[in-house]
């Protein structure tokens, strides 16, 4: 039995009357990959933006290493140990490539500061693929490396979970490949992560288990082979035999 | 940024201040008084830009503090009969209570929101100060004797700025300054890397809070006879703003190259053309805007990044 590091208890958010996420309940054990997939506004970002403290929950709890971090505040959390990409790529403009990265190592579960921080954030550049170009303006930096920048930045806190939010989104069939490899070797160094995808290739090849959301409840769970075949779940997504 | 150029800046720093500090030797008394305002904005522009430079958070409320603190000091003095520096002493603490509160209020304004909130504050303290002044004590204004000159004044301020400089130094060097670029670029990123953007925020605009008010209570004396209308005045939130971001707020020594030669074009336009000086201050907002977003300082370091790049 591994331990368990995320667990999320009957989840709920409500945007006024709009239910985003609807009682919501999953584990993810420790060294785990696990997906959230379904069609698109089935509550996969927001159960996301729950987890890292976004958003707050209107019901429900969710739990870091069996400790509550549901009414905490999304700084308090990534303390905690959980670090995020966002759907849409957010690198910091005004900042270096090596202070992008510096910047998730300073304040979170992670403090480092000086000599030692840059050295890391060398370090984890090249873990990336970004090495050599710690000084190249941020703007100047290709789609792709600036999604590396931010994978980067999420994991100089060194992050007990990690959660990638669509983070292979956008990229092109070379691309999409390198970005695949380079989650699996996340995996295969035993890093914790849940994974929001819609690139099936990429569910299949890193998961090793995943749920599948629809209008923000919980409609499968397994292995993504099982999910995947599952005929409720290809009904939500191209719909029902005539 | 290496410690060699750390150590450079210190040195240059110091070498400009004991400069700075031998003005009244050969300033005669209009250019001692130039020489004291352009200090004064000195000291306000750069305390104002260690909180607005990096968080991008363009604060109108540097009014309030330097009229509470030039306030506190006449009111004191006057209606309590309390020694100058005693209240030179306290001015400072109360500008930063306020500036305190203030940051609390404004936590959740960013953008346009924000530069509105404390331009209407201020506006509400100046009006609440000459409200108590005309119904409760009785006289509109207040005197600030003390015999102290422009040079003492002067001098004082210098030493204040370097204070301020210090401690910017500091700041940039540490994880708060850090945490503050960030908080500037992107403040859901900054959250989500651990930072407690609330308390970076307040601490620095609490800084500046004690520093504006400290400046509006030594200046004072300079002006005799304080009137809330006066030391309250919006225009003073306006031009440091602008003499900040003419010089450019991305190096700690970006205010003053825009406090030096604004403080001149105003004292000539004020001469010359003395009615005009408001338009002076539209027209000098419009050419920063358009032409200048990063300021001077931002604008030749531009120039001289594409001639390194050009020269390879």
């Amino acid at each position: 039995m591994v331990a368990t590091v995320l667990s999320v208890a009957n989840a709920t958010k409500r945007f006024g009357g709009l239910v985003a996420v609807n009682n919501l309940s999953f584990e993810v054990g420790q060294h785990e990959v696990m997906g959230i997939i379904g069609p698109n506004g089935s509550g996969k970002t927001t159960m996301m933006n729950l987890i890292s403290g976004a958003l707050k929950l209107s019901e429900g709890s969710i739990s870091l290493e069996g400790r509550f971090i549901s009414t905490l505040k999304a700084n308090q959390i990534n303390q905690r140990g959980i670090a995020r990409t966002f759907q849409l790529v957010r690198v910091l403009p005004g900042l270096s490539v090596a202070e992008n990265c510096m910047a998730g190592m300073v304040f979170g579960h992670r403090r480092l500061w000086g000599d030692q921080a840059r050295y890391e954030a060398g370090k984890l550049l090249e873990r990336v693929g970004l090495a050599g170009q710690e000084a190249v303006p941020v703007g100047s930096l290709t789609y792709i490396d600036q999604k590396r920048l931010e994978l980067a930045r999420a994991l100089a806190s060194n992050p007990k979970l990690l959660l990638l939010d669509e983070w292979l989104a956008g990229l092109n069939p070379t691309e999409l490949q390198q970005g695949i490899d380079l989650v699996r070797s996340l995996r295969d160094e035993g890093i914790t992560i849940i994974l929001v995808e819609h690139v099936m290739d990429a569910i299949r090849s890193l998961c090793d288990r995943c749920i599948v959301m629809a209008a923000g409840s919980k409609i499968a769970e397994g292995s993504p082979g099982d999910v995947l075949a599952d005929p409720e779940v290809i009904k939500v997504y191209i719909g029902e035999d005539i | 940024m290496s410690h060699g150029n750390d150590v450079k800046s210190l040195v240059w720093g110091v070498v400009l201040l004991l400069l700075a500090a031998c003005v009244p030797l050969v300033a005669n008394g209009y250019w001692m008084s130039i020489a004291l305002t352009i200090a004064m904005f000195t000291v306000l522009a750069t305390s104002w830009a260690l909180f607005s430079g990096p968080t991008h958070y363009i604060s109108l409320a540097t009014a309030a503090f330097f009229g509470v603190g030039g306030y506190l000091v006449g009111t004191g003095m006057s209606d309590y009969n309390v020694d100058f520096w005693t209240m030179v002493a306290i001015a400072p603490f109360v500008g930063a209570a306020l500036a305190f509160l203030i940051g609390i209020a404004t936590l959740r304004l960013s953008g346009v929101y924000f530069v509105i909130f404390t331009l209407g504050l201020a506006e509400m303290i100046r009006t609440l100060v000459s409200w108590i002044q005309n119904n409760f004590t009785g006289s509109r204004g207040l005197y600030v004797l003390t015999d102290l000159t422009e040079a003492d004044i002067y001098l004082y301020l210098v030493g204040l700025a370097a204070a301020v400089y210090l401690v910017g130094w500091w700041v940039n060097r540490s994880r708060l300054g850090f945490a503050l670029r960030i908080i500037g670029n992107d403040e859901t990123v900054a959250r989500h890397v651990g930072i407690n953007t609330a308390t970076s925020k307040v601490i620095l605009f609490t800084f500046s809070g004690f520093v504006a008010a400290l400046v509006g209570a030594l200046i004072a004396p300079r002006y005799t006879y304080i009137e809330p209308n006066g030391v309250f005045s919006p225009e003073i939130s306006f031009i440091v703003v602008i003499m900040a971001l003419l010089g450019g707020t991305g190096r700690l020594w970006g205010p003053i190259v825009g406090v030096i030669p604004f403080a001149l074009l105003q004292e000539f336009i004020n001469i010359n053309y003395s009615n005009y000086s408001t338009l002076v201050l539209g027209i000098a907002f419009l050419v920063i805007v358009y032409f200048l977003p990063q300021g001077v300082v931002g604008r030749i370091e531009q120039a001289l990044a594409r001639r390194r790049r050009s020269t390879w």
